[in-house]
């Protein structure tokens, strides 16, 4: 299985690292919404098919991505920085000069 | 941050470390094995936005001007640099005090320096089966076009992480953690017995 990183470009599945469903949402870290915060830690889609997931190149240059992974065939149907265009994962923002 | 001498840096390779022609080189030697010890190895990182701040700044402190795109890089005159990952840089210095150079110029909103000198290790391989001896150690494409002269690359064999530079047409540059390196290389000098090779 290849995944083409956005900076490093095809690279074997193994210098990847799998960090999760990439549909998550959590909470902000003062919610006291208990029925959201298990949705963050236990509901996930598990679809057969098409997946959002986050990875992270860790064996290369280190960069979170979201990549589309199709879950019955394994194939990768795209990729892209995690930060790009999206909310942080932690929906910190961003706070610097 | 006051300047004093520093001890005499040891190589981590030096037990393992035999010049002279090894394995399979009755037919000549196909590949150059060695240690380059630049007096500094640095990497540079910038925010998200500052990269090209962080670029130029790269270019008034060492004369080397990166190229756009990811994994550019540029070598000459003892000094190299190169992008191994978003908006981050190793630099490197045959000389040492590269660190000191560039103090003042990275402020915090553009970015951060570390100094790696002493944690790096870089091992040059050379010579017509340089692309063939890395090849089996590397799953990438070292192929001229796919990897130009200057480019870098960061990736990993057997879970040592190591960013190779381009450094001539049939030459490459490794740097590899220092507590590794030892390891690294005597599985390199192994892969390149077939090819006969000699360390330099």
């Amino acid at each position: 299985m290849l995944i083409t990183c956005p900076y490093c470009g095809p690279r074997d599945v193994i210098e990847f690292t799998y960090q999760g469903d990439g549909n998550r949402e959590r909470p902000q870290p003062a919610s006291q919404d208990l029925d959201a915060w298990n949705a963050y830690v236990y509901d996930r889609l598990n679809p057969a098919g098409d997946h959002s997931e986050i990875w992270q190149h860790s064996g290369g240059c280190r960069a979170h991505l979201r990549v589309v992974r199709n879950t019955i065939t394994h194939e990768i149907l795209s990729t892209e920085f995690a930060r790009g265009g999206h909310k942080s994962a932690d929906n910190r923002a961003e706070d610097r000069p | 941050m006051a300047e004093q001498p520093l001890p005499e840096r040891q190589s981590p390779l030096e037990p393992e470390y035999h010049p002279g022609s090894h394995g399979n080189f009755e037919h000549g030697v196909d590949v150059i094995l060695s240690e380059t010890r630049p007096g500094s190895i640095l990497q540079l990182a910038a925010w998200p936005g500052e990269e090209k701040r962080l670029i130029e700044i790269i270019r008034k402190v060492t004369g080397l001007a990166l190229p756009d795109g990811a994994g550019g890089g540029v070598s000459s005159g003892g000094r190299a640099a190169f992008g191994f990952a978003p908006g981050k840089f190793t630099v490197v210095d045959e000389a040492e005090g590269l660190a000191q150079a560039f103090a003042g110029s990275i402020t915090p909103a553009i970015g951060t320096l570390t100094d790696l000198s002493h944690g790096r290790t870089a091992i040059r391989i050379a010579g017509p089966k340089a692309e063939w001896v890395m090849a089996k150690f590397f799953a990438i494409d070292f192929a001229l076009p796919a990897f130009p002269l200057g480019a870098g690359r960061s990736t990993n064999h057997h879970d040592i992480f190591a960013q190779i530079q381009r450094s001539g047409a049939d030459q490459f540059d490794i740097y590899v953690f220092r507590s590794f390196a030892r390891s690294f290389w005597k599985a390199l000098c192994h892969a390149s017995e077939e090819v006969g090779y000699e360390v330099q």
